[in-house]
């Protein structure tokens, strides 16, 4: 059995919301992170993303300056900023499909929807620490692999959009992350 | 490589660490009265603001209150008041025009919102709350169909969420 230790990540909170804020910190250290960081807005947000580098980054989507998407869409400009490839998890009260496929489209790594559980977190955190998708590289889309799950017997037209497409691996947090034994 | 994965804190390798972060919560959770009293103030006074000058800015922050109310309703233990918030927000970001929306509806929310609070020790607190948040729903629901007649894609934004619970 693979363990990690929360101790070892270094998690980045970007919510407007101080009461969101203290509850996402309040599960990270029941998680046993130690390095949270906070941040209240957007521009905020994308200043402690440069300075703490983190491993993860929690972000809400409705902020003031430039919301959680337009952040994220900052973030992952290849070659803009220390780490394009950081695991996203984007918190937050809209659910209606089109918002989760806006969200995915600009390169989220894990939807987690409002009201946040300790569960849900946890298992949204190990998602991308545990089971990493490689990062998709095309004209009009750089993030996370959008397909979960390969079909190898898959017969049909190529409705992956933007010409060839790179496949970019990244060091897996679970390299970092893991407790020893 | 991958197989079961958990997750722990050096030194404490057989405490569940969900089970810890859940309890960190409930310990935390006697402040929740007063933070959900707060946003319903904020949710208020935002109200107050936007009849007071019915611009874009205040709009914004009445749905923002709105917004917030509906994603911490639940965690703070109101899960009552979620629905009522969400009705709200559906209201304003559905209405194509916002200088439609009928300042009355509007405080029918707020209303109702502060109501299911203040009255939440009652035992027949969720009764009340599912009465005025069904009846909430329903004009809105009218007046959203009335005001997209003719904007389908908006009608199609109504539709279910897709996120996994």
């Amino acid at each position: 059995m693979v363990r990690i230790d929360f101790n070892r990540l270094r998690f980045l909170v970007i919510d407007d919301n101080a009461h969101m804020r203290r509850i996402l910190r309040t599960l990270l250290h029941g998680f046993g992170a130690r390095e949270v960081y906070e941040a209240e807005d957007g521009a905020a947000g994308l200043e402690a993303f440069t300075h703490y580098i983190p491993d993860i980054v929690i972000t809400d989507w409705a902020m003031p300056i430039f919301d959680g998407l337009e952040l994220m869409q900052m973030i992952r400009q290849p070659g803009a900023n220390a780490n394009p490839y950081v695991a996203i998890i984007m918190l937050t009260g809209h659910s209606e499909k089109k918002r989760v496929t806006a969200a995915r489209d600009a390169g989220v790594t894990e939807f987690l929807a409002k009201p946040i559980s300790a569960k849900g977190l946890y298992q949204r955190i190990i998602n991308v620490v545990a089971n990493p998708r490689p990062f998709i590289k095309t004209k009009t889309y750089f993030g996370p692999d959008r397909r979960r799950n390969t079909n190898s017997n898959y017969i049909g037209p190529e409705r992956r959009k933007g010409g060839k497409a790179d496949v970019i691996r990244q060091t897996p947090l679970l390299e970092k992350a893991r407790a020893p034994v | 490589m991958r197989g079961a994965v958990s997750g722990e804190t050096s030194g404490q390798p057989n405490e569940d660490p969900v089970a810890r972060a859940e309890k960190a919560l409930a310990d935390l959770s006697s402040e929740f009265g007063g933070w959900m009293d707060s946003e319903c103030d904020r949710l208020d006074k935002a109200r107050c603001a936007l009849a007071k000058k019915a611009t874009q800015s205040n709009m914004d922050a009445l749905f923002h209150a709105a917004h917030d109310i509906k994603g911490e309703a639940s965690t703070f233990g109101y899960p009552a008041i979620a629905s009522a918030a969400d009705s709200l927000c559906r209201l304003i970001e559905h209405t194509p025009d916002i200088d439609r929306i009928p300042l009355k509806l509007i405080d029918q929310h707020v209303d109702a919102v502060r109501a299911i609070y203040r009255e939440y020790a009652r035992s027949d607190a969720k009764q009340l709350a599912a009465t005025l948040t069904k009846r909430l729903h329903e004009v809105t629901r009218e007046f959203l169909l009335h005001e997209n007649r003719e904007r389908p894609e908006i009608l199609e934004q109504l539709s279910p969420s897709i996120v996994p619970e």
